[in-house]
């Protein structure tokens, strides 16, 4: 930290997700990174030391700095994602710190949906695993755009290239059949320190960034903007008042892409068009705006605008439907069954719905799927397809997280049961882009 | 889309948001989610740094309109009168409405009991779920951030609080996306945590880019004070100190303001923001670490004070 507070209130923000299997160091290169970076305070460390010497414990133990709650810490695991916060002076850091547990996919999934970029870690001495195909399958699904493979414990094996080149070739061919568009490999001992913030001197052959170093170099958000744009109406501000007394504006998010004023746009589902009048950012008056902005769109004419309705240029909407074909992680511990009424969100908007089919459910040990499961349950990964209500304007989850994502949510209890993503599966869309050629042994699994 | 460049390496991104950006349009998101979806939202509004960041991302989120939700202030009986005189103009300034729910009165009626060690936020959580329960709230803004202590790192931005105000970590809705989800059956309420996602030095670049007015004590002044637990705490009618604590004027300064009894002064000369980000930033402290004896009682201090309803 400079003494010039400057440059650090113009550094942009990473959102990023760990996974990793129980004994992958992934608590090891979590405490790493943030001890590291200096983000660990005194204080901190001092309540760690207290408390691993409370167990008996030799050495303060860098998990209890990420295990919060009173049951992880008698258990010794994390059973619920946790955020965590660090900064350089190029970057400031959001860490979905996720539980590698097979039993907590929802909790991957959940940190994986907001992250810009995933870390895998595999141990070297194990190499590629089912678990690391699972982390790489979520992050795929999940349609994570950047993902590193962290080949952790490099000290157990003699710092050896060929044993990282190895994992590293397979872990790519893999994940790159899954359609995970950016991989990078990195070599590392969490443990005694490799490549996570400092180069590593054990491994001259290696001539990348260190976990931090790609960490704050990756470019995030743009690829928001070049998408349509799509403006969710949270939530019209009409203040009639003396100063304003015919003010009327639409508050929302931009999901994604840049609006104009000046913007010929269509207001779904009812199709009246309008042009963009003006935006207000927050105060301000601006021409531009773009996601993940919070703005306030005022438009031409006086159409009929509220809460749950879409505006989007009227030359690039997108499609209106009330059949619903998504991928969904099952998050709840009830199950979600054909025939089950549900409500789904979706952006600012949720209406009723029903569960048509579950075509099949995905195995995420050997990504085999089963047909016609009749239910999911929790942490299971499936097809669905969901009949709604009211017709939906509908992104592709490929092509946006943000107006592609939504919730099933049990109407009689408020409970989220699940977590979908509206389209063809990943895939299928893996297929029609163009990225390495698939494995062959995986071309043909779909859910 | 045709106007996007390509961007050449190390250059700034014509649409790059600043950290600062991010977390604005997120929170402004997450008050307006609010207003869209619940009846009776109200603010928890202290005076503290983080609740006057919350009101003004508010104004920003609803403007040219006037805030659609009331204030509460759980009113300890031991606060600093600086803030309590700026909770309120600030009130009076932008027109709103403020609720208090009072630990005095409770503890007049004999509805609480004071603690031996004098320290009162503990018993803040019976005024503030019964105002919650006697106004009907559905959802309750709080300034809480994840930075601040391990257990509020695993909580959620909407936390749904079961007719008891209780806080169940094992059984939280998993968040996805930033699609919040707010049912909640009727006497269960919602606590929102809009700046869950800020740290302390956010927070205290978001003010110095916004030119947020602050109470007059964040900045270093001349204050009598004495030692308790190795913190500096105030001089004054809420009970201290005892004949075996001599006072003496210090120039200090308080990183997070609350309950008079708990929370501890920090010896500084930083005067302005300028200084105060430069001082935060050096720091080898948390701010609960540096200034709250509540956090320090155990392990799992703020863990089982949410459990019973505490924000």
């Amino acid at each position: 930290m400079t003494t010039t507070t400057q440059p650090l209130a113009e550094t942009t923000l990473l959102r990023f997700a760990t996974a990793g299997s129980v004994d992958d160091g992934k608590s090891t290169l979590v405490g790493r990174l943030l001890h590291d970076s200096k983000s660990v305070l005194t204080d901190q460390l001092e309540a760690v030391e207290h408390a691993s010497r409370n167990r008996g414990q030799d050495t303060p133990d860098l998990a209890l700095l990420t295990d919060g709650l009173r049951a992880e810490r008698e258990q010794g695991i994390t059973i619920d994602v946790a955020y965590r916060y660090f900064a350089t002076p190029r970057r400031r850091f959001i860490l979905a710190d996720t539980p590698g547990h097979v039993q907590y996919t929802r909790n991957m999934v959940t940190g994986a949906s907001t992250a810009e970029l995933a870390v895998v870690l595999v141990d070297a001495r194990n190499g590629v695993v089912e678990q690391t195909r699972r982390h790489a399958a979520v992050a795929a699904l999940l349609r994570v755009p950047h993902v590193v493979l962290a080949v952790n414990k490099m000290d157990l094996v003699g710092y050896e290239e060929p044993v990282f080149a190895a994992i590293a070739k397979e872990f790519t061919a893999y994940a790159a059949s899954l359609g995970v568009p950016e991989i990078t490999a990195i070599p590392i001992s969490a443990l005694a320190g490799d490549n996570v913030v400092d180069p590593s001197a054990h491994m001259d052959w290696y001539g990348g960034p260190t976990v931090l170093e790609h960490l704050e170099t990756v470019p995030v958000s743009h690829d928001l903007t070049e998408c349509p744009a799509r403006f969710p109406v949270q939530y019209v501000i009409r203040p009639q008042t003396a100063e304003h007394p015919d003010y009327r504006g639409y508050a929302g998010q931009i999901a994604s892409g840049v609006l104009r004023v000046g913007e010929p746009v269509t207001v779904l589902p009812s199709g009246r068009t309008t042009t963009v009048a003006g935006i207000d950012a927050l105060g301000v008056s601006v021409d531009t705006a773009w996601a993940p902005q919070s703005v306030t769109v005022r438009l031409a004419d006086d159409v009929d605008v509220s809460r749950g309705d879409l505006i989007a240029p009227s030359g690039s909407l997108p499609a209106s439907t009330q059949d619903v074909e998504a991928t969904v992680c099952h998050v709840a511990d009830q199950p979600l069954s054909v025939g089950q009424r549900v409500l789904l969100k979706h952006t600012t908007r949720t209406v009723k719905a029903i569960v048509k089919d579950i075509p099949s459910r995905l195995t995420l040990d050997d990504l085999s799927q089963h047909p016609a499961p009749g239910q999911l349950v929790a942490n299971d990964i499936g097809r669905v397809v969901v009949r709604t209500a009211e017709p939906l304007a509908l992104d592709a989850y490929a092509d946006s997280r943000r107006t592609g994502s939504f919730l099933l949510i049990d109407p009689a209890d408020g409970t989220t049961l699940s977590a979908g993503m509206a389209g063809a599966s990943f895939a299928e869309a893996a297929r029609g882009a163009s990225v390495p050629e698939a494995a062959d042994d995986d071309a043909e699994w779909d859910f | 889309m045709t106007s996007v460049a390509t961007v050449p390496e190390g250059t700034v991104h014509p649409y790059a948001l600043s950290h600062l950006d991010s977390l604005e349009s997120e929170a402004v998101h997450i008050f307006r989610e609010v207003a869209g979806e619940f009846e009776r939202p109200v603010i928890l509004f202290s005076g503290g740094k983080d609740s006057i960041v919350m009101l003004h991302l508010a104004l920003k989120a609803f403007a040219p309109a006037p805030i659609p939700f009331t204030l509460l202030h759980v009113d300890t009986g031991h606060n600093f009168p600086e803030v309590l005189d700026y909770r309120d103009r600030t009130v009076t300034a932008h027109g709103l409405r403020l609720h208090i729910a009072s630990v005095q009165e409770y503890i007049d009626a004999g509805t609480l009991r004071e603690r031996p060690d004098g320290t009162r936020n503990p018993l803040q959580t019976v005024p503030l779920t019964e105002a919650i329960q006697h106004h009907r709230f559905d959802a309750v803004f709080g300034g809480g951030r994840r930075d601040e202590e391990k257990a509020r790192a695993k909580e959620r931005v909407f936390s749904l609080r079961d007719e008891f105000s209780q806080w169940d970590p094992r059984r939280q809705r998993p968040e996805l996306w930033q699609l919040y989800n707010g049912r909640h059956a009727p006497g269960e309420h919602v606590r929102v945590f809009p700046i869950s996602n800020w740290t302390e030095l956010d927070v205290w670049q978001y003010i110095q880019r916004e030119h947020i007015e602050l109470p007059a004590i964040y900045f270093a002044h001349h204050r009598e004070v004495f030692n308790r637990g190795g913190m500096w705490l105030t001089a004054g009618d809420w009970g201290g100190p005892k004949d075996t604590e001599p006072t003496q004027t210090r120039l200090v300064r308080y990183r997070t303001v609350g309950d008079m009894s708990c929370t501890g002064a920090v010896d500084s000369d930083a005067t302005t923001l300028d200084a105060v980000i430069t001082e935060i930033a050096a720091s080898r402290l948390t701010e609960r670490g540096a200034t709250r004896a509540d956090d320090k009682m155990s392990e799992a201090a703020m863990e089982d004070r949410k459990r019973e309803g505490y924000f």
